[in-house]
């Protein structure tokens, strides 16, 4: 079996990779791509342990992170489309509309 | 342990085999099957020496079709267009060739075999949860195509790229749920163990295959893996009267051979999917593993090897069979426009798939059984 | 698994992760992380989570990231040439994401929290077990989830939806607007010399 130090590193330097990208990343896209990679990493560490412990309930509660994770996906791509019909940029330093 | 694994490895590399060769029979058969159909003759110039014509032997086209037409897409030049993302333009045709490849190995291709007293199984891997594995990697079929389309630099490939990706994501839904209602069926997810579900008669005559038991649910899986697989009446993406080559149309040389042979070997996995789903697999009709059980009561033993080499002669029949068929779909209809192939998916596959497994699930409630 | 083969995924995920973050055209970024994506597909199932595994790559990899490659068609991004915001951001941005990781291998890759109880109810993973689960534990988040998708769905087709306008207005890219523009002006034209 995986050593269990091992699969919660990798999740833990995947999150971390995953806040780096949406802080240091102007381009919303990609900040989106990486929200995703911190879903994930979650995911992995909801895996682990569950299947450590030898209970169902961590693959459960990754299957409805997934499945919230597709209908976010489906808004915040509409949302990213209509912002840029309205602004016609991607670049987030570019929508300061609303800043003072 | 080891055995197992250079087995494994043995078994999968003769599937892959297999499915290629299924792959070259398919180009043959595109040329000359087609020349068949369409009352002409095909081609039948190309000739090495001429020993043939010098014997009188009628011309079959197969050093045209199998090493002409090869060794020059082989040799030809490989350029990528002005403007287009190199890294992407290469990678595409194998990101498309991938999916293809890894799906031959969880195909049941005989039942066991036994070589030197040790007994294994005819399938290069068997996973628990198989027809998960097929949806998988089904699904990521559509990568290949959509960063050729994109990596192209040419808005026409964008288009037919575009409309690919479309047309595969819409009918993956109803391959999907059409290979959830034969799950639901024979109450596994493991392919060897649905195949060996499908042994046995019914009333005494009937093999037990799974197109009597979910005949709708073979329709879904005929049409949806045929759009899947971008074969006509859907090749709209790779309209050859409209956009050259679709999504392709920058791809010379070795890239192109790759696509082509992606899209025949596509072509001969649903053939090896509906056989295993539908057709029962490497199942002969009344041949038990000790023989023949004819439904007359007449009973013909059967040696055990020959038992299992029956098993995939049938399994490769059947394949073929429906190969052929699918090639005579192609050179028969004409295609469908693009409006109409989403309507057809969205609007009528989908439905009759929800429909197929409402029906499937009453039953097995029911007759309170899982065949 | 043999460690040499975790240790390499591990290794390749991070990779890719970085790929994601750092690469200047969306579609490498994509492409990461599709492959990040296949690779932690990959540790659940080695995790005896099988049919997650595969519910991973058919959901995520398979429509999650096909729908973000639409968007990326759609709004037709290009490689970002040039630099991309603030040099001080990057260099906080990254200490603090190295802070964090730092802070979260203390707190979970410390050997004290290696789990000594072990064992697995015969099925697990299986897909008959996690549908009992899903129906009996959780029935009530499942159907709530059910909601959802269909509010995100008809949410999603509202957000993008175009309001179609023969002046090209609605179109999302300023050359398409001016082609669509200049074919209207045709189709206007040729309709009145037919009339005429």
């Amino acid at each position: 079996m995986i050593p269990l130090t091992y699969m919660m590193s990798l999740s833990a330097i995947i999150f971390a990779i995953g806040v780096a990208g949406v802080v240091i990343r102007r381009n919303i896209l990609v900040m989106y791509m990486s929200i995703e990679l911190m879903l994930n990493a979650v995911n992995l560490t909801f895996i682990a342990l569950g299947s450590r412990l030898g209970s169902m309930d961590g693959q459960v509660i990754a299957f409805f992170v997934m499945t919230v994770a597709a209908a976010e996906a489906a808004v915040g791509l509409g949302i990213i489309i209509s912002t840029f019909r309205n602004r016609a940029t991607v670049h987030a330093d570019e929508l300061s509309l609303m800043r003072w | 342990m080891t055995v197992e694994l250079i087995a494994g490895a043995i078994k999968a590399i003769l599937m892959i085999f297999i499915g290629l060769q299924l792959a070259i029979f398919l180009l043959y058969f595109e040329r000359k099957g087609s020349a068949l159909i369409q009352d002409r003759i095909g081609s039948n110039r190309a000739s090495i020496t001429g020993l043939g014509k010098r014997l009188g032997l009628p011309n079959l086209g197969i050093i045209n079709t199998l090493i002409a037409d090869p060794v020059k897409l082989f040799t030809k030049e490989d350029f990528i267009p002005d403007g287009a993302d190199k890294f992407l333009h290469t990678l595409a045709p194998f990101l498309a060739l991938f999916p293809v490849m890894i799906t031959f190995v969880i195909i049941p291709f005989g039942d066991t075999i036994s070589i030197g007293g040790r007994v294994f199984d005819l399938q290069a891997t068997n996973l628990n949860a198989g027809a998960l594995y097929l949806l998988a990697t089904l699904g990521l079929g559509v990568y290949g195509v959509a960063i050729a389309g994109w990596a192209s630099n040419n808005r026409w490939s964008l288009l037919g790229g575009i409309r690919a990706t479309a047309q595969m994501i819409s009918y993956e839904l109803a391959m999907g749920l059409a290979i959830v209602s034969v799950v639901m069926t024979f109450g596994t997810l493991n392919l060897q163990e649905i195949v060996r579900g499908q042994g046995g008669v019914w009333f005494g005559f009937l093999p037990r295959w799974g197109i009597f038991m979910q005949p709708l649910a073979f329709i879904l899986l005929l049409t949806a893996g045929a759009a899947e697989s971008k074969r006509v009446p859907f090749d709209l993406p790779e309209s050859e009267s409209e956009l050259i080559l679709g999504y392709f149309t920058e791809y010379s040389g070795g890239k192109q051979a790759v696509f082509m042979l992606t899209d025949l070997a596509e072509q001969a996995l649903i053939a090896m999917l509906l056989t295993t789903f539908f057709l029962g697999g490497w199942q002969v009709p009344w041949l038990m593993r000790d023989g023949f059980h004819f439904p007359g009561g007449a009973f013909l033993s059967v040696p055990a090897l020959a038992v299992s080499l029956l098993g995939i002669v049938a399994f490769l029949v059947k394949v073929l069979a429906l190969c052929i068929f699918l090639g005579l779909v192609r050179w028969t209809l004409p295609r469908f426009r693009y409006d109409q192939l989403m309507k057809l998916g969205w609007k009528g596959l989908v439905p009759l798939g929800l429909f197929n497994v409402m029906v499937t699930a009453f039953v097995i409630v029911a007759t309170g059984s899982v065949q | 698994m043999p460690p040499f083969l975790y240790l390499f995924l591990g290794a390749l995920a991070i990779v890719s992760a970085l790929g994601v973050v750092a690469q200047r055209n969306p579609i490498h970024s994509l492409l990461s992380l599709i492959s990040t994506l296949l690779i932690i597909a990959i540790f659940f199932i080695a995790e005896d989570a099988v049919v997650v595994g595969f519910l991973q790559i058919i959901v995520y990899a398979g429509a999650i990231m096909v729908l973000f490659l639409f968007v990326i068609w759609l709004l037709n991004l290009q490689a970002e040439i040039g630099p991309t915001g603030h040099v001080v951001l990057k260099v906080f941005g990254s200490l603090g994401a190295a802070a964090l990781a730092t802070e979260l291998f203390l707190f979970l890759g410390a050997p004290h929290l290696e789990v000594k109880i072990f064992h697995q109810p015969a099925g697990y993973g299986s897909l008959a077990s996690l549908a009992n689960t899903l129906f009996t534990d959780y029935l009530v988040s499942f159907e709530v989830t059910s909601v959802l998708l269909l509010a995100a769905v008809v949410g999603s087709v509202a957000l993008a939806r175009r309001i179609p306008n023969e002046t090209g207005e609605g179109s999302s890219d300023p050359r398409a607007a001016g082609l669509i523009r200049d074919a209207a002006a045709a189709t206007a034209a040729t309709s009145r010399r037919a009339q005429g």
